[in-house]
């Protein structure tokens, strides 16, 4: 395993140069940056820190215990449709608790986002109702950063026919095609559109010291032991610490942003993992804990000068969440796949992905070629409605169907809608005492209407794939998600967002916020390449802010 | 146990693997796949904790009919899935004790009741079948259908799944490495590159 060296220790009472909060996607790609621009950092974690050793292939772990993730039973969460409708208990958001964040356990889609997802309300007119805004940056002004994450993470890909204008190109290949992306090629090819290879953190060769890919097929929520797939924790977290100048804390859950007299941050006020709480103090503090933690800990930082929650003067902290669309469309073909082999998709078709005005909704989407279902999933939900549930027929047709069937997945654009959001429960609090999260989300009749074209286009090409039988997940307004996106938008205008166009909230000038909750659109699908993005640039940022004495 | 799970033999095949390998940090990669070896030991569980022996007789009688062995292949009493359903029992699933009590003397009555049957255990396959059919949308039912599947199918360390008894029904492959081609479908494209 990876050399043991001798990490930076802080106590909470050293007043350090920066303390982040989240190790996932933006947290570990900004504690490397500032940590190796010459600054001190902490990072706190809420979840434990696991080495290689301790990932494991556990199917059912993911379910009943959720596995590494948000835990329902010491941090519940509401959940409503519409602030019309009482909220009651529910698991809505599905998110990494560990170090490493959900970054650990994705599935390492890496898909950049396009020019027009940052100026689609000027280019489009604005849309009653919603909050369609312009990016306060361009795809111009991340391009930089897209190629700098591609290659300081590591990411496998070749670019498509729509793709947009790259600098450099990918620094690895594709992964090797598996049967569903054939099956993809040929359904797609068949139809005059474009399927192209799915751009993925995962190495298809030896890169940076890490091995290629092994197959084994467990990536989507499991962290790889080979440390193939190019996670901030595989590659981000172990730079920081070489530097003898980042502390990664885990098991510290954050409760407060503290504020001094002056409305700066002074630091957080966090759980240890003996439930006692600890203050770290900091120069600035930079929260990456993801789009629903974030909100939470802003609202839950309300003091007297900051009555609605700190960074909130907008009211926009928690509004706008943006989950992306998922629907599937599975597939049985005459030979077997065996997708439980290797990564999740390795082909995508990126047609549709712009808005049409003809086709009477905003909004597009992508369609990928995947796995879909491990084992015990397969055998609860994976066979056509009406098969048998039980029985010899039953064991007959799992036999048959689990080497034969292939998910297309569709992936695409949710509206920033106002009323979608993360606030604070009224009554129930978390095991730390601390209110829990009250998640309000309805998807936009555009979101659902873009969903069902998506879906008959997934139809449309497995039939031409040749699928003997196909049948479409149904689409109804979602109700779970784990793209927490858009709840702290970035933007120039201090009335219409919470954070600037360096990630600076416009409230509390030693105040940096960066991950899923900074995008302002929700794009197609994938967020991670964006996040990791915007996080190499906000890193960049803050460190020259830092050393011009600007925070 | 199939030589593929036994770690000297991932070892070697990490050792003869090819370009991909060739270029890695070896001893990293050695430890991984050594613990991957690990975590595709077998480990199923044979003794009960909560279930009476006769209990345990129609719980496994019952999972044989939920996922029974169909054309040579494992099913779920190949795979031990009972003593899956009892470690549950006496763990994450204990609120479901008296569930699975009253489920299994009910199916017991109804089987003395239909054909003088001492338990459910003593009727013929097609007999279980019928009665399993008339309380399919019980609670009862439902939950052992759901341990069913969950124990035939989780890995072997939660008690079921016995030499992977489940996961050779549907034709899943555990290993710590793949190598292309993996389906029908891409093979020609994976042997030509």
């Amino acid at each position: 395993m990876a050399q043991i060296l001798p990490h930076a220790q802080f106590q909470p009472s050293d007043t350090v140069d920066f303390v982040i909060v989240g190790s996932g996607a933006a947290g570990g790609i900004i504690a490397k940056e500032l940590s190796t621009a010459g600054f001190s950092v902490v990072v706190l974690e809420q979840g434990p820190r696991l080495t290689e050793s301790q990932f494991d292939h556990d199917e059912f772990d993911t379910f009943k215990r959720s596995h590494n993730c948000n835990d329902p039973v010491t941090q519940p969460q509401t959940f409503r449709a519409t602030p019309h409708d009482k909220a009651k208990k529910a698991l809505s958001l599905i998110y990494g608790r560990l170090v490493g964040g959900s970054n650990a356990h994705f599935t390492g889609n890496f898909w950049r986002l396009r020019p027009s997802d940052f100026n689609e309300a000027s280019v489009l007119g604005a849309m009653k109702g919603t909050g369609l805004a312009d990016w306060p940056i361009t795809y111009e002004e991340l391009e930089p950063y897209y190629t700098k994450a591609e290659w300081e993470l590591g990411v496998s890909g070749e670019p498509g026919p729509f793709d947009p204008p790259r600098s450099r190109p990918y620094p690895m290949p594709p992964l090797p095609v598996k049967s569903s992306g054939v099956l993809l090629e040929r359904g797609a090819r068949a139809l005059g559109l474009h399927p192209q290879p799915t751009p993925m953190a995962i190495n298809s060769q030896s890169y940076n010291g890490r091995p290629a890919c092994q197959h084994c097929g467990f990536c989507l929520f499991f962290m790889c032991e080979f440390r193939s797939k190019s996670t901030s924790m595989a590659t981000m977290l172990p730079l920081a610490e070489a530097t003898g100048r980042c502390e990664i804390r885990p098991d510290s859950y954050v409760a407060r942003v503290e504020t001094g007299p002056d409305g700066r941050a002074t630091g957080v006020t966090y759980f240890g993992a003996g439930k006692q709480l600890q203050m770290q103090h900091a120069r600035a503090v930079v929260l990456c804990a993801n789009g629903a933690e974030t909100p939470r800990l802003l609202l839950n930082s309300e003091s007297s000068r900051f009555p609605h929650g700190l960074g909130n003067s907008s009211g926009l902290v928690g509004k706008y969440l943006m989950f992306n669309t998922y629907f599937g469309v599975n597939a049985q073909f005459e030979h077997p796949l065996n997708e439980f082999k290797s990564v999740q998709n390795t082909r995508m078709v990126l047609d549709f992905y712009e808005t049409d005005p003809r086709r009477g909704f905003y909004g597009g989407g992508g369609i990928d070629a995947r796995f879909g279902r491990y084992p015990i999933s397969f055998a609860l939900e994976g066979l056509p409605p009406g098969s048998p549930e039980w029985g010899e027929d039953f064991a007959r047709t799992l036999t048959e169907q689990f080497p034969r069937t292939m998910l297309f997945a569709t992936h695409g654009t949710s509206m920033p809608l106002e009323a979608n959001s993360i606030t604070l429960d009224p009554q129930l609090k978390d095991a730390w005492g601390l209110p829990c999260m009250r998640v309000t989300y309805k998807d936009h009749p555009d979101d659902l209407k873009c969903s069902a074209f998506l879906t008959s286009h997934a139809m449309e090409i497995a039939r031409a794939a040749g699928a003997l039988k196909m049948w479409a997940e149904p689409i109804r307004p979602q109700t779970q998600g784990v793209h927490l996106l858009g709840t702290c938008r970035m933007g120039n205008d201090p009335r219409m967002s919470v954070v600037d166009r360096y990630h600076r909230t416009h409230d509390v000038p030693n105040l940096f916020i960066c991950d899923g909750s900074s995008m302002v659109t929700s794009s197609r699908g994938q967020p991670t390449a964006t996040i990791s993005a915007l996080a190499f640039r906000a890193g960049e940022h803050i460190a020259a802010f830092a050393r011009r004495g600007e925070i | 146990m199939d030589d593929i799970y036994d770690r000297r033999t991932f070892l070697r095949a990490a050792a003869a693997a090819g370009a991909a390998w060739a270029a890695a940090d070896v001893a990293e990669l050695e430890e991984a796949l050594a613990w991957a070896a690990r975590q595709v030991e077998a480990n199923g569980a044979t003794s009960l904790n909560v279930l009476k022996t006769a209990e345990a007789g129609v719980i496994d009688a019952m999972t044989s009919r939920i996922v029974p062995s169909v054309d040579g292949k494992p099913g779920a009493h190949e795979a031990g899935v009972v003593y899956f359903i009892d470690r549950a029992l006496a763990t994450f699933n204990a609120d479901q004790k008296k569930l699975f009590a009253e489920g299994i003397a009910n199916l017991n009555r109804r089987a003395a009741r239909r054909w003088k049957a001492a338990s459910f255990t003593a009727l013929t396959t097609a007999e279980q079948d019928e009665l399993l059919h008339a309380i399919e949308k019980t609670p009862f039912f439902k939950a052992v259908r759901l341990n069913t599947i969950v124990g035939t199918f989780a890995l072997p360390a939660w008690g079921g799944n016995r030499d992977y008894a489940g996961w050779h029904l549907l034709g899943f492959e555990h290993q710590p490495r793949f190598q292309p081609p993996f389906g029908y479908y891409d093979a020609d494209i994976n042997r030509r590159s």
